[in-house]
């Protein structure tokens, strides 16, 4: 629906800008505007329709049709600040509306509790700089709900004892199980676990004017011709077009928060894609940007007020970033799956969310998965030591293209100060801006707690009856596209950048809510947490605006 | 163990970890454009070279046609492998092509080495070709020590190139140019079919359905 579609000058004060229209930023624009306000969405990608959505591996993996091409926008990577940074692609992100979430598997967790209070519940961690949120699951919980129905996740309340407590069923049944979650379940439930159907942001039915999942195969990665993937772009931005007031402005690339002498925000510069650089003003700016460039953006944004950055007073901007911990275990099965039908997972297991007793602090999810297309798999789904050419090759990618599945272990990363997004001395973006430069060593912990956890995925995969099975190396990440916790929220203005009310300490109407925010990782799968915080933030900024204290 | 392995850890991590791809992302310049047109010069019925002179695709389609052999179902040289390579030569891989132009006379040169006589890779026999690329394979092994083969590496590599480019060139969905009436994926067993309906499988087609655990298995 395009009804009433608006579009404002940038000279014209809108009441809000928003910098980003992913996962966090649809669901702001979509609130906000529906609350009365007048919101511009400024997105540097294009703004790309369901019927603009390919299978072409090429297009996807090669050219960056919905993602950061680090030909354009390349990063510097090392893995302390000793260190100096080379170029490498170390990020990847959605650039287009929609972000992120067009193009993601659509895993969708919810925190559990404990996540909010580790810090209080373990004590400080050697090496990590741990905290507790400044809000509880209860604050987040009905959030949680209004994700599940306005955005659309199907799955089955009540099914995972680990599950923290819910206010609503989902509004849809689980997607069919694939065969990769009908072995896994049985294999799971033989060793004493308790696999569930895995709550996922795509439609089991059709809702909202939007198509079921059509099991097309190509999911990770890819845009959802069918609108069944509740991406931004599917769900809450046509809500956010429909009121009337809210503008999505793609091709603009933001670049600088500009401020008044009093140190408000009074918008946001950014280049149209001629490369001409405006003004979007604005009562509010909330940046939405990711855990990467919502950092940098303010890293861009340093002035006199604020040489270190903007609302860096803290000196946290950029950093205790948090990817999650992860790796995979691959079986070969005797019989078909076909797995590559169908969306990437259908069962999950929360038996090692909260591990204990150890020797490492922490926990995650497993699931069974396929998130192979064609190309992808044979270049790096084969076992270890197959022939990469020639009729054993052939052979062997023919038998196991369809038997193949995949057990992927999702866990904690804990929070580093070191670890940081920042902007590099000297490599340069195509618009001449400072390139991003990630600092990224994982804490021990985590490396250990994930070989842990692979050893758990090998033993499914044996009592699943694989006879074919193997698991990739645990080793520090170099890439990532979980981008937490680098612009922390907190009640100490020394500590954290944002408040509980996603509000900067120093900016009184700057607000930032993305990934982010996030204080610790959970255990994977942030996105769903993403969007509870961006509804939740929605609602907190409204009150603040309606009782007049942000413009004032 | 020869070193052509792609840098699967990293990838898989990549792909898991919910991008898909990033490997490639990193990698491998853009390739689209090139595909939709290798679709078409693929199908066509004299096929038009755009990057490549006759010879040499007549040997690249040689080399690929051994990568990935034709056997009881398609291979590369069904799928179309050498036109979607020229095309990509010719746009989004054109800073490849050097590589492509110094490989192939290599191929060349050791090809008459190890068989003197046979002038031309194409014109070895099947298994001589195979010997020569085992050969070949095992000399950037050996160069390359017990280095890893790392992304960095298999970009100044014209094996290890070549081999990427015949994989996706061979199972890329045909709207990205190769994959010729579907026989890369009719050949590992991929139904070319849009939209699928459960059951997939064998291990879901008799599934009772999602059940509580019995309580005594309870843990928590």
């Amino acid at each position: 629906m395009t009804q009433g579609k608006v579009s404002y000058k940038p000279s014209e004060e809108v009441d809000f800008v928003i910098v980003g229209s992913g996962a966090s930023g649809g669901v702001l624009a979509k609130e906000l505007s529906t609350n009365g306000f007048r919101v511009v969405v400024l997105e540097q990608g294009p703004y790309l329709q369901e019927k603009d959505f390919t299978h072409d591996e090429v297009k996807i993996f090669a050219e960056h049709f919905l993602t950061v091409d680090p030909k354009q926008q390349p990063a510097t990577f090392r893995k302390t600040p000793q260190d100096t940074a080379r170029k490498k692609p170390c990020v990847m992100y959605g650039r287009c509306v929609g972000g992120s979430s067009v193009h993601f598997t659509a895993n969708y967790w919810r925190l559990h509790e404990v996540d909010f209070i580790e810090h209080s519940k373990v004590g400080d961690i050697a090496g990590a700089n741990f905290a507790d949120w400044p809000i509880t699951y209860a604050d987040l919980e009905p959030y949680y709900t209004k994700v599940e129905w306005e955005v659309g996740v199907s799955g089955l309340a009540g099914a995972s004892p680990f599950d923290p407590p819910r206010s609503k069923p989902y509004p849809m049944p689980p997607l069919p199980v694939k065969g990769s979650g009908v072995v896994f379940e049985r294999a799971a439930r033989k060793l004493g676990y308790h696999p569930y159907p895995a709550p996922m942001a795509i439609l089991s039915q059709p809702r909202a004017g939007r198509s079921a999942c059509m099991n097309c195969g190509f999911c990770l990665g890819f845009g959802c011709e069918f609108g069944a993937k509740s991406s931004s772009l599917a769900s809450v931005i046509p809500m956010a077009e429909k009121t009337g007031r809210c503008e999505i402005r793609p091709n603009s690339y933001v670049h600088r928060i500009e401020l008044d002498k009093n140190g408000r925000a009074v918008g946001a510069v950014y280049f149209d894609a001629q490369r001409n650089s405006h003004l979007q003003r604005a009562k509010a700016v909330i940046l939405a940007a990711n855990g990467a460039e919502t950092p940098r953006l303010l890293l861009l944004s340093a002035s006199g007020q604020f040489p270190n950055g903007l609302a860096n007073s803290s000196g946290h901007v950029g950093k205790n970033l948090m990817p999650n911990s992860n790796v995979v275990a691959c079986g070969v099965l005797d019989e078909p799956i076909n797995d590559y039908k169908g969306f990437a997972v259908s069962r999950v297991m929360h038996d090692f969310y909260e591990l204990e007793n150890q020797g490492f602090h922490g926990g995650g999810g497993l699931d069974a998965r396929y998130d192979f297309t064609p190309a992808a798999y044979a270049l790096n789904g084969l076992p270890p030591g197959t022939s990469k050419w020639g009729p054993e090759f052939k052979k062997v990618l023919r038998q196991n293209f369809t038997r193949t599945f995949e057990v992927f272990c999702h866990g904690t990363s804990l929070p580093v100060e070191d670890n940081s997004f920042s902007l590099d001395p000297e490599l340069k973006d195509a618009w001449g801006l400072p390139a991003l430069r990630m600092t990224f060593r994982d804490h021990p912990n985590d490396l250990r707690m994930m070989n842990w956890m692979k050893d758990r995925a090998l033993e499914i995969l044996d009592a699943a009856g694989a006879k074919t099975k193997w698991a990739n190396p645990v080793s520090e990440q170099e890439f990532m596209v979980h981008l937490l916790g680098t612009c922390r929220m907190g009640n100490d203005p020394k500590s954290s950048v944002v408040n509980a009310d996603h509000r900067t300490h120093d900016v009184k109407n700057l607000f930032l809510c993305d990934g982010s925010s996030m204080v610790t990782s959970g255990r994977g799968q942030p996105t769903m947490t993403i969007q509870a915080l961006a509804y939740r933030a929605a609602d907190r900024i409204t009150a603040l605006a309606k009782r007049g204290e942000i413009s004032a | 163990m020869n070193s052509f392995q792609p840098p699967r850890r990293e990838f898989l991590q990549i792909l898991s970890g919910s991008a898909g791809a990033a490997w490639l992302t990193a990698n491998w310049p853009a390739l689209v454009s090139a595909a939709e047109h290798a679709h078409q010069t693929a199908k066509s019925a004299n096929p038009k070279l755009e990057a490549l002179t006759a010879e040499q695709a007549r040997e690249v389609d040689a080399i690929t046609s051994r990568l990935i052999p034709t056997d009881d179902v398609p291979g590369a040289h069904e799928a179309g492998v050498v036109y979607f390579i020229d095309r990509a030569l010719k746009t989004f891989e054109s800073d490849s092509l050097p590589t492509y132009q110094q490989g192939l006379a290599m191929v060349q040169q050791r090809t008459t080495e190890i068989f003197p006589g046979v002038p031309r890779f194409s014109a070895a026999t099947p298994e001589q070709q195979d010997k020569i690329l085992v050969e070949l394979f095992a000399e950037v092994e050996k160069q390359e020590g017990n280095r890893r083969f790392s992304p960095d590496a298999n970009q100044s590599d014209f094996l290890g190139k070549l081999r990427i480019h015949t994989i996706f060139g061979f199972l890329v969905d045909p709207e990205g140019g190769g994959n010729r009436d579907f026989a890369g994926w009719k050949a590992i067993g991929r139904d070319p079919a849009h939209m699928f309906s459960p059951p997939f499988g064998f291990y879901d087609k008799d599934y009772p359905g999602w059940q509580a655990a019995p309580a005594e298995t309870e843990k928590k």
